[in-house]
């Protein structure tokens, strides 16, 4: 018995040995920001890109952000808005963390944000970034590298326009970002929808929801699904014959690389609005794909360039206040002109501290050598476009 | 009309899932009396162990049986190594020790095979769709679904009614010790039921590859619903398995189906989208709460 308690407590303590050998990113007084990210669970890459797009801004600066050491604390939320708020009290009390990050779902950001930015803490989305907190809840602590929610759908909805799509069918999961997408594609697409169904978030079977996107005959259909339930919708939509009669046009956390290298070759001809692909011509994108496929030796997805951009965003304000972070305002100061150069091309801060950027269209095609890749297809669907809800914002 | 029969259809499929499922899950619960939470980790197993070797090697029957086997090897791994000393201890010692496994599995999965989710093709004999009636086109691999469903229900009912193992598992879920007095090994029977509880949730992981997304954490997204099965059916039944699992796939289908609908003929467009989901989600809570208050036991208890 007690060689068997011995063997599994050695046996446990090797589970634990890669967690307990992560070197220390930085010796001596480190700044330490605390990441708050979905490591396990079906949203377990997006958290994972997230992270490794920010330890690369890091790794490529040695260790630092804008001059500054800093130390990276990572704790995975396992997608429960009950967790995300755990670890933010801990971070804040335990780790006397001032500067956090790293939320990929609303309704973890949801729990977790409000607390940090009452005790005086600054938060900064890589991703997550809902209607109240770019509107009237908006908060000058609280920052979005990514986009606001609602963009995103609001990219697909004029690009559905743009294609002359009259009766588009719209789905998205019953929670507060798939209420945000159909608002936001209804918004710019501006035409009466053919039909709108609010699929479950835990949900793996869309057969119902096939035989009603059929019996209503649209021209296009519109879906939110991120991750692994879109992976699910589309192997479906497709087994169930609509793809070659309904097209289908995304926001791109319906289609990133991993969803459509998982679908396979099911998902040609999909049409997919981004602020970021990663055929980008330009000078940090080149550098961002180049440096981050010879760390993690995969292909990043548009999560990975936001953990990078809110690397770098933070960095730049750092050079700004020269590592600190308690006096806020000086931060909020430091923050706001971005100085940075990101991977998607322009970017700036509108004034509710959400991104203005371009939004593109992409196709996901078949390449020369028979590999799928999305390919960014010319012209700008938006431009410099912010969000519908800054005007809303009064700090 | 010819909607009501997919969405029937449909039902069915789903719910000739959730048996395989939950048929192991009843099995073992039935005749060891033990809780399994991770038998939703044996799911993923199969499902990942088939789309490795599917990838690696291009042959569907290899795929199929290196999903098979691994989900097997590892629920009788997983008994003989864990399982067979809580089988004294109270069901909350097995949650935990259970619920640890799950953890144990994602974790392996992860450092095996990554947390990006897995590509997995439908067989090429089961592309396509097959008109069931003119007009309707139905996924040729999902009518292939049901019909499995159906097979493995068959040999169940034949394994566990008419053959000798089939009466030792029956003696040993109703009468433990009476069966190890008379010199039966009930621990290598136990190893094999679980085996085959696993054997099953791996059978339905492949089969799930190609529909579902195969990633990290993919077995708790329908262990729930699988627990739903088995409360309604009756802890420890396989055929309460049959009944619940049918049940809960055409309730949770339907409702999905038709009650947006019927919900937006007596009120606004969106409102109604709203209402609609929301009672859809809890469609097969409310069933369960139904059977519970009329059949306390579940509708085909075990040890009635």
């Amino acid at each position: 018995m007690i060689e068997r308690r011995k063997l599994l407590g050695s046996a446990a303590a090797l589970a634990a040995a890669p967690l307990l050998a992560r070197p220390a990113l930085a010796q001596g007084a480190a700044l330490k920001i605390g990441m708050i990210t979905s490591l396990s669970g079906p949203g377990a890459y997006l958290g994972q890109d997230i992270r490794d797009g920010f330890a690369l801004a890091m790794e490529v600066d040695s260790g630092k952000l804008g001059g500054t050491p800093v130390q990276l604390l990572v704790e995975d939320d396992a997608l429960k808005p009950g967790q995300g708020k755990q670890i933010a009290e801990r971070f804040m009390k335990n780790e006397k963390v001032r500067l956090l990050t790293g939320i990929v779902f609303s309704n973890v950001l949801g729990a977790a944000v409000p607390d940090v930015l009452d005790a005086g803490g600054i938060y900064v989305s890589p991703n997550a970034s809902p209607s109240n907190m770019a509107g009237k809840e908006c908060h000058p602590n609280f920052w979005s590298v990514a986009w606001q929610n609602d963009s995103l759908h609001e990219a697909a909805g004029q690009a559905a326009r743009n294609l002359g799509y009259k009766k588009v069918f719209v789905l998205a999961p019953n929670y507060q970002a798939g209420k945000d997408a159909i608002t936001g594609f209804k918004r710019k697409y501006a035409l009466p929808v053919a039909g709108e169904i609010y699929t479950r978030l835990d949900q793996t079977d869309y057969a119902a929801e096939m035989a009603q996107i059929r019996a209503a005959q649209p021209d296009a259909i519109y879906q939110f699904h991120p991750g692994g339930l879109g992976i699910a919708f589309l192997k479906q939509y497709v087994q169930a014959g609509l793809s070659q009669s309904i097209p289908m046009v995304l926001s791109s956390p319906s289609m990133d690389y991993n969803t459509m290298m998982a679908v396979g070759e099911a998902a040609v001809g999909i049409t997919v609005t981004a602020h970021w692909n990663s055929d980008f011509d330009n000078a940090a994108n080149r550098g961002f794909l180049a440096a981050f496929q010879a760390k993690y030796n995969r292909m990043p997805t548009y999560y990975a360039e936001q953990g990078y951009d809110t690397a770098l965003a933070i960095g730049a304000a750092l050079r700004g206040t020269k590592g600190q972070v308690d006096d806020t305002e000086a931060f909020r100061k430091a923050m706001m002109p971005a100085k940075f150069e990101s991977p998607r091309g322009r970017f700036a801060f509108g004034p509710n501290q959400h991104p203005v950027c371009d939004w593109f269209m992409l196709k996901v095609q078949k390449n020369g050598d028979g590999k799928l890749a999305l390919v960014t297809q010319p012209g700008k669907v938006l431009e410099n476009y912010g969000d519908a809800h800054s005007a809303q914002c009064k700090f | 009309m010819a909607l009501l029969l997919e969405q029937l259809l449909n039902g069915v499929q789903l719910g000739v899932m959730l048996f395989l499922l939950a048929a192991g899950l009843t099995l073992v619960f039935g005749i060891m009396g033990v809780i399994n939470l991770a038998h939703g980790s044996l799911y993923m197993v199969g499902a990942f162990a088939s789309a490795f070797v599917a990838a690696q090697t291009g042959s569907f029957l290899l795929a199929l049986l290196a999903g098979l086997a691994a989900a097997a090897l590892c629920g009788m791994a997983v008994e003989y190594v864990v399982l067979r000393r809580l089988y004294a201890r109270d069901h909350l010692d097995q949650v935990l020790a259970t619920f640890g496994l799950i953890l144990f599995f994602n974790q392996g999965m992860v450092l095996l095979f990554g947390r990006q989710p897995l590509f997995v093709d439908i067989p090429p004999l089961l592309q396509g769709a097959v008109e069931i009636i003119p007009g309707v086109p139905y996924p040729a691999y999902r009518i292939a679904i049901i019909g499995v469903g159906l097979l493995v229900g068959l040999g169940l009912w034949f394994l566990l009614q008419k053959t000798r193992v089939g009466m030792l598992v029956r003696a040993g879920a109703t009468h433990r010790d009476m069966v190890r007095a008379l010199g039966v090994d009930v621990r290598l029977l136990y190893t094999l039921v679980f085996g085959l509880g696993a054997l099953l949730a791996g059978l339905a992981g492949l089969m799930a590859g190609p529909i579902f997304s195969v990633q990290v954490g993919m077995g708790e997204q329908i262990l729930i619903q699988t627990f739903v099965v088995i409360v309604i059916g009756g802890l420890g039944s396989v055929r309460g398995a049959v009944a619940g699992a049918l049940l809960v796939g055409l309730v949770d289908t339907l409702l999905r189906a038709f009650l947006p609908a019927t919900l937006r003929s007596v009120m606004q467009g969106a409102d109604a989208d709203a209402l609609a989901s929301g009672l859809a989600s809890m469609g097969i809570y409310v069933l369960m709460a139904l059977v519970l208050l009329v059949r306390p036991r579940g509708l085909f208890p075990a040890h009635a």
